[in-house]
């Protein structure tokens, strides 16, 4: 392209472009969208070693569903706009940047404020700020301050601050993570080792994901944090192949900081030496229990152990290992430079802290939240989220990914802290959040959940080996409308037993779908047995559409959202469904905005 | 293919003994072997077995357990749906229907020219834009039934 005439770039003193590149932007088309900036700034002759500057990429900010988000920051004034795609790209340098008018229906909207004005950020704070790939730019908002402040103080001392903070797991069960590093700090055995759990295999789940991704130096001073308080000189991060950014970034960050000094030998002289190691995993979500991990850096099959001996006393080859969550660790520089009492002031009495979830499912504003602990569902589903989309009626959110379960609408109210979902027959989980509208069967979901835990059983024990799979043939069988009598008094049978007498946690916790829904939604499991129906009209083997003429405001959006010529229509007449025709494919019921297709 | 084990496994060499050290990089070795070969054939098994001293049926064992490890040839494109959680709700078994009727194969096999694999994957980690495939390195999200034309395209494309 020709260089345009120059125009007055002199106004433009300190320009700065920020856009979202986590996985979800970068699939928005992001890296389009920075290529587009570089030509465009580089044709109105702002140099090109000022873009390298300029186009400062940034991890995931959470707001996915307005990919590609990009916030132009001239002369200290900043303002977001959302969903960019190149062709946006020249108006906005021309307006806003050259004439300072920023170009006003592309901003984000209020739903973009209400998004963020509830949610309480700590781990997410430089996530969408910071460059990821650039150390210096973690160390410039105070980064590695917590690893000069620890190396002083006593291992006692460090353990006593993150106990008296109250940090829970947060990769599902909620042990105190300092109670967890007291234990192996006390165990006996040489060398000890800390191993970052970012084995995030829950469907539905991608906190750990975009913090790695945001601000990868976080975790890794955590484990620098853990190692010292434990004894541990070495360190594994276990992460998913499946997340090959994340793997990229955290290898560019352990580099940069073993040149830093902060990792290696005799870090920043204080005489402790420690190293981390990333260790891929291989595609097996059962080795995101802690026994299994290890089991699979060992090299063997991802196979659980029964518990005690608990890893803090015997873990990796044999020596004492603390195995903490991504999220937990992250946790940890700001606990130990801003304080226990500052962390422990936020949250519920017994869950310290905020949590970071994905919300996803049938809802307006998906992505990835930070909220207090002890926030009501509702603040979460209709303040930040927005409510359903289009409007449905909200039925139930799945927290705690397939170990968990759903929580009824009429439960809205409840606050989100550990207890308070074990209660309910869920649980915290690593953070998925699915929400489910009217369209959402609850026998299917609940299939759909125990079709997963099923096969990734690792087939070690037999409760949960042989009863998942009796479990999901009952399940099946009711979405296929051959359910019988007594399926649900069995699947509840089962589902206890083998919460009782399995190995780990997979097996214990892989009924609770299915408990849960039948427990808030036993009505749905008898309409479809006895009745042969499926209310949400889910199950395939059970559906029959039909159109409601009362309701159908005659719109032809389902006559043209069919596939098989199956909706006869004519505008100002109600639509029809020729049963002869109809697939069944439910495509004319998800394109009615009225829900007048039943 | 060469292979220095302490090398591999980094700094943790000066802590654990030999045995463990082989056994430690097996997996890493079977990952960078299925890299180069595309699958794990018999014969790059027995050169793992010997190299590391470990027996192969427990080789076998390991590699077999791991879903990320294949015994036969894979296809050029590897198409990947995401049936996670939040795919699931906003209809990823239509797109999998979709896909496996337009190249005639099951999900989880290969066609016949080794042209693609079709597959499952738990979540990638992009549920804000549910549905979502990839095919090799590139996302598609957010896919109706526009999109998928697009999915089919890239899937048939050279």
């Amino acid at each position: 392209m020709p260089a345009k005439k120059p125009t007055k770039t002199s106004g433009i003193k300190d320009l700065v472009i920020r856009v979202c590149v986590g996985t979800g932007g970068l699939a928005a088309g992001s890296q389009e969208v920075i290529d587009e900036f570089g030509r465009q700034l580089k044709s109105y002759g702002i140099k090109a070693d000022i873009l390298k500057k300029c186009v400062n990429k940034t991890g995931c900010r959470g707001f996915c569903a307005k990919d590609v988000l990009v916030d132009v920051i001239l002369n200290g004034k900043s303002e977001t706009y959302q969903l960019i795609t190149p062709e946006n790209v020249a108006r906005i340098v021309e307006e806003h940047i050259l004439k300072g008018e920023p170009v006003k229906e592309w901003l984000v909207g209020p739903e973009y404020h209400a998004f963020h004005d509830k949610q309480t950020k700590i781990l997410l704070k430089e996530c969408g700020h910071i460059d990821p790939e650039d150390i210096n730019a973690y160390i410039n908002i105070g980064g590695y301050e917590a690893v000069r402040k620890i190396f002083p103080l006593e291992t006692f001392e460090v353990i006593e601050e993150v106990r008296a903070s109250g940090l829970r797991g947060r990769g599902g069960a909620g042990f105190l993570t300092g109670l967890k590093w007291d234990l192996c700090s006390k165990a006996e055995g040489k060398p000890k080792y800390i191993i970052c759990n970012a084995d995030e295999g829950d469907p539905g789940a991608f906190m750990d994901r975009s913090v790695i991704e945001g601000n990868p130096h976080s975790v890794i001073e955590g484990m620098i944090i853990g190692g010292y308080a434990i004894g541990a000189n070495y360190g594994y991060v276990y992460i998913r192949a499946e997340y090959p950014l994340a793997i990229h970034r955290l290898k560019i960050a352990i580099a940069d900081a073993r040149k830093k000094g902060f990792i290696g030998k005799n870090i920043l002289k204080s005489g402790f030496d420690f190293d981390i190691k990333i260790k891929e995993g291989a595609g097996a979500f059962i080795c995101g229990e802690e026994t299994a991990l290890i089991a699979s850096i060992e090299g063997k099959r991802g196979m659980p152990k029964a518990k005690p001996p608990f890893p803090a006393y015997k873990g990796l080859w044999g020596k004492p290992t603390v195995i903490n969550n991504v999220e937990t660790l992250a946790n940890l520089p700001s606990i130990i430079t801003k304080g226990a009492k500052w962390f422990a002031s936020i949250g519920t009495e017994k869950s310290k802290g905020t949590k970071v979830f994905a919300l996803t499912g049938k809802i307006k504003n998906t992505g990835l939240i930070e909220v207090p602990m002890g926030i009501s569902l509702k603040e979460i589903i209709y303040d930040i989220g927005g409510g359903c989309e289009r409007n449905r009626k909200f039925k139930a959110v799945q927290t705690g990914g397939p170990s968990g379960g759903c929580i009824p609408a009429s439960h809205i109210d409840m606050p989100v802290d550990y207890e308070s979902l074990m209660g309910a027959g869920s649980m915290m989980g690593s953070g998925g959040m699915v929400v489910m509208d009217d369209t959402t069967c609850m026998v299917d979901m609940a299939k759909f959940f125990l079709t997963f835990t099923q096969n990734e059983s690792c087939g070690k024990c037999t409760p949960c080996r042989i009863g998942t799979k009796r479990m999901l043939e009952i399940l099946t069988r009711i979405t296929e409308g051959k359910g019988k009598e007594g399926d649900i008094e069995l699947l509840l049978e089962l589902g206890n037993d083998i919460k009782l007498s399995s190995l780990c946690g997979l097996g214990m916790s892989a009924p609770n779908p299915v408990l849960s829904t039948i427990k808030f939604f036993r009505d749905e499991y008898e309409a479809h047995i006895k009745e042969g129906v499926c209310p949400a009209t889910v199950c395939k083997a059970l559906r029959r559409y039909t159109v409601s003429a009362e309701l159908c405001k005659m719109c032809g959006k389902c006559f043209k959202a069919c596939p098989s010529a199956a909706v006869t229509w004519e505008k100002k007449q109600p639509a029809v469904i020729d049963k002869t025709k109809c697939i069944k494919c439910g495509a004319c019921y998800e394109a009615c905005p009225f829900s007048a297709i039943l | 293919m060469n292979l220095n084990v302490d090398e591999t496994i980094g700094h943790i060499k000066e802590a654990i003994s030999v045995s463990e050290k082989n056994r430690g990089v097996l997996i890493y070795t079977l990952q960078r072997v299925q890299q180069e070969m595309n699958y794990l054939p018999d014969h790059a098994m027995k050169m793992i077995s010997e190299k590391l001293g470990i027996p192969l049926s427990d080789v076998y064992s390991t590699a077999s357990f791991y879903k990320q490890f294949y015994f036969t040839p894979r296809g050029k494109k590897i198409v990947k749906v995401c049936t996670g959680t939040a795919c699931h709700v906003r209809g990823a078994s239509k797109v999998m229907e979709k896909l496996e009727s337009e190249f005639d194969i099951k999900e989880g096999k290969t066609t016949p020219d080794l042209s693609m694999t079709l597959e499952t994957v738990g979540c990638i980690g992009c549920c804000g834009l549910a549905p979502v495939a990839t095919v090799n390195e590139y996302i598609v999200g957010e896919i109706d039934s526009a999109k998928i034309e697009e999915i089919i395209e890239a899937i048939k494309a050279e």
